[in-house]
């Protein structure tokens, strides 16, 4: 019985257990390689608002020669990306699922983070993965900040019974 | 990298490495903000093993890749890091960056990923997103005066 006691322990900090975490993390470095090995391109997700913004947008800023070039292949990504997903619905027979984080919770945080990834030049992929991989020093300060950052609101938002 | 120079493949990778990086964000939960959340409240430390299983990925392939002298197969693009410029942005897009994802728990590729699992919802975030990104890239355009002078291109 002893022997349990470390497993469960683990089970403390793992409740879903830790292979799906993995395999989906082994697997979004495996979408950027592939990109990487066949384009050269280091592809973050976050890029993506601000070059489609250019198709809409006549504010100089969007309309930058690297967000014109590029957003035509960066919408072709984030339709990957929402197909990927779609696919694992389909194969996994989890089926469809929706959200009960609330509506002002998911839009007040998304205008955020839609200000802090293109402000501080990259995202949880951009930075977290791409640049982490790079060992860029200016990813390693942007992790650590929105890491530490996010910890504190999520912490304070439960404390203060904002649930779900 | 000009568009004139680049495979049929081009396009076509794209979107299978996209697929790949939805599936790997779909199968991780990580597209579901309740398991992001869990992860930030200490409830759940899955996450750590996305963030970590995707870096290795990508840094032995990086690190690979930038010692070869080959370019890339369908742009003839040399292989490079990911190196940004560190200044003050960082920091302060980094913390409001982190304020957003604790409030909601949703990140760009994560939240493009969740529309795919059919969570309708997360249009609020993705609106959310949209509307930060034109926010600040409309105050940065009013801070460069002098950028404004650049055509835009329709």
């Amino acid at each position: 019985m002893s022997e349990l006691v470390p497993l469960l322990a683990l089970a403390d900090f793992f409740p879903r257990g830790i292979l799906p975490y993995l395999i989906g993390g082994l697997l979004v470095g495996l979408g950027a390689a592939t990109i990487y090995l066949s384009t050269g391109i280091i592809a973050g997700a976050s890029t993506f608002l601000e070059s489609t913004l250019s198709y809409v947008s006549d504010v100089p800023r969007f309309n930058r020669f690297k967000y014109v070039q590029s957003r035509g292949w960066r919408l072709v990504f984030t339709a990957g990306i929402v197909s990927g997903a779609a696919v694992y619905v389909l194969v996994s027979g989890e089926g469809m699922w929706t959200t009960d984080v609330q509506w002002w919770r998911l839009l007040f945080g998304g205008f955020l983070v839609g200000v802090g990834t293109r402000l501080g030049k990259g995202c949880t992929s951009g930075h977290g993965v791409c640049g982490v991989g790079s060992l860029s020093n200016t990813s390693f300060v942007n992790v650590a900040t929105f890491l530490a950052v996010a910890i504190g609101t999520a912490q304070l938002v439960q404390a203060l019974g904002v649930s779900p | 990298m000009s568009s004139e120079s680049r495979s049929p493949w081009f396009l076509p990778i794209i979107y299978v490495g996209g697929l790949i990086f939805g599936f790997g964000l779909a199968i991780s939960g990580m597209a579901k903000p309740e398991v992001v959340l869990d992860f930030l409240q200490f409830e759940d430390f899955g996450l750590l093993f996305v963030m970590g299983g995707a870096a290795i990925v990508t840094g032995i392939v990086f690190a690979i890749a930038t010692r070869s002298d080959r370019t890339a197969p369908l742009t003839g693009s040399s292989y490079v890091r990911r190196v940004k410029e560190f200044d003050r942005n960082v920091v302060v897009g980094g913390s409001i960056f982190g304020v957003g994802w604790g409030l909601s728990g949703i990140c760009p590729g994560a939240a493009y990923a969740s529309v795919g699992i059919g969570n309708l919802p997360i249009l609020w975030a993705i609106g959310g997103m949209f509307l930060g990104a034109y926010a600040q890239g409309y105050w940065r355009s009013r801070q460069a005066d002098s950028d404004a002078a650049v055509a835009p291109s329709d």
